[in-house]
């Protein structure tokens, strides 16, 4: 679960940097999306480098996928019996909501490959021309789009709040003030990295970028 | 104070069992939780049925039998103590009180709120012991220990085995009881000799139980009636990493 998660977190944060660079303009944004498939050149032959990372992405998805479904399985097992008065879970809505919370990133997930990927569910849907995809997709008739976006990264904000913190206690971490300093680094995370993907869609929504 | 109970009632472990509701009036505010149903039980035997069966031993929160669901708090609303320290004056005249025993695959009810807590028992044999020679206690300064290490293994040691963090976690885990039970030992230097083996006997005894796995929710810590602190668990899990890395023996060699 926890090097699985690191590494979508890495990811996570390389693709909110790239995307920043929307705001550097059509020019840079689209040159930097084709570098994306040009890195290791001419080392390896272009694009191999992508299939490489997609391949790593994918296996560090279907493995936290694995292990998850294990944990829920072994938490239906150990209670046959479930109580007739139970109170919610006091935790944090963060942990609480780690399971659901994660299929519906799944779902955003294969949404977002097919719109801004693939291109099949984009308005413009130009392979060559990111950016244009990205400012057809938000523009301001399609809020909808921008609404499930943000409810899709606000839910990746909570499933990191948790995630973050208990991947750094399955790897080791065990002193009181630790304990603090690991809630708070995955509070600046979640905080971050929403506030990082968030930026794009409403600069597009409100015109800033077009 | 006048109160209605709904608890649950189970003849046996093959019994299905159901929630049964009760009404018991002149309840003072002053009697623990315990005397409350010894209350109701004295009035069940009197009109010749049968008392409710649950755990209990020295009432005074400290000898870890005692463990019922009220409503759906382990050791009821009061945090920091067990069933046996909680007092009627947390509830209210009119209150309509449910009463369950823990629900775990690993702790089987045996009767009404009596749960079979020997899975613990098996988690302990699997490695929670030294195998150092005791006797009289040694003299206190013949083997130094800091500070910190001995504040934190005693706050493990306060583990009173009670099962609550079982029945509170949203994964059925019993992590915070294996953590316990587990640094009290590996933070001290008698602990040392067998620390390795005994995190990889202990998880594996756990697992086998039948108990779930912890996704580091922390409601454990919030019923604890001992405070028992969620980074105990990290203890164990660091432990755990530097055993399987290094290739374990045979738990408890």
């Amino acid at each position: 679960m926890a090097v699985t998660g690191i590494l979508l977190v890495l990811f996570l944060i390389a693709h909110m940097l790239g995307n920043l660079k929307i705001f550097t303009g059509e020019t840079a944004f689209d040159h930097y999306a084709h570098w994306l498939r040009d890195i290791g050149t001419p080392l390896l032959p272009s694009t191999w480098f992508l299939w490489l990372q997609r391949t790593v992405l994918l296996a560090a998805v279907l493995g936290h996928i694995a292990a998850a479904t294990v944990l829920a399985m072994r938490a239906r097992a150990a209670r046959p019996v479930r109580y007739a008065h139970r109170k919610a879970v006091r935790g944090s809505y963060a942990a609480r909501t780690m399971r659901w919370g994660g299929v519906i990133i799944l779902l955003f997930v294969i949404y977002h490959i097919l719109d801004l990927t693939t291109g099949h569910l984009n308005p413009q849907g130009a392979p060559g021309n990111p950016y244009g995809n990205v400012v057809a997709d938000f523009a301001p008739q399609r809020w909808y789009v921008t609404l499930f976006y943000t409810l899709a990264i606000v839910a990746l904000g909570f499933h990191l709040r948790h995630g973050a913190f208990s991947a750094f206690r399955s790897l080791g971490q065990q002193s009181p003030r630790g304990e603090r300093r690991a809630r708070a680094a995955a509070l600046v995370l979640a905080v971050a990295l929403c506030v990082g993907y968030l930026v794009v869609p409403f600069a597009v929504l409100t015109g800033l970028v077009a | 104070m006048n109160l209605t109970l709904r608890i649950w009632r189970q003849r046996g472990p093959e019994d299905k069992g159901r929630m049964v509701t009760y009404q018991v009036d002149d309840v003072s505010p002053d009697m623990s939780f315990l005397e409350m149903l010894d209350v109701l039980n004295e009035r069940l035997i009197l009109s010749g049925e049968e008392p409710v069966a649950f755990d209990h031993d020295c009432r005074e929160g400290i000898c870890g039998m005692c463990g019922l669901m009220i409503n759906g708090d382990a050791h009821g609303p009061q945090r920091g103590t067990t069933a046996c320290q909680l007092h009627m004056r947390q509830f209210s005249d009119g209150d309509t009180i449910d009463i369950e025993p823990w629900r775990a695959r690993a702790f089987p009810v045996i009767k009404d709120l009596v749960v079979d807590r020997g899975a613990f028992d098996k988690i302990i044999a699997a490695g929670g012991y030294i195998t150092a020679p005791t006797g009289s206690a040694p003299e206190a300064h013949s083997t130094p220990v800091a500070k910190a290490n001995a504040d934190a293994a005693f706050t493990s040691a306060a583990c009173i085995g009670c099962g609550a963090c079982v029945a509170a976690c949203p994964n059925g885990s019993g992590m915070l009881f294996t953590a316990a039970k587990l640094t009290q030992l590996s933070l001290l230097p008698q602990g040392q000799p067998e620390r390795y083996t005994r995190v990889v006997g202990m998880v594996d005894a756990h697992d086998e139980a039948g108990f779930g796995g912890c996704t580091n929710a922390g409601e454990c810590t919030v019923v604890c009636p001992k405070g028992i602190p969620l980074n105990t668990i990290g203890r164990l899990n660091r432990d755990y990493l530097a055993a399987t890395a290094k290739g374990g023996g045979t738990p408890g060699s």
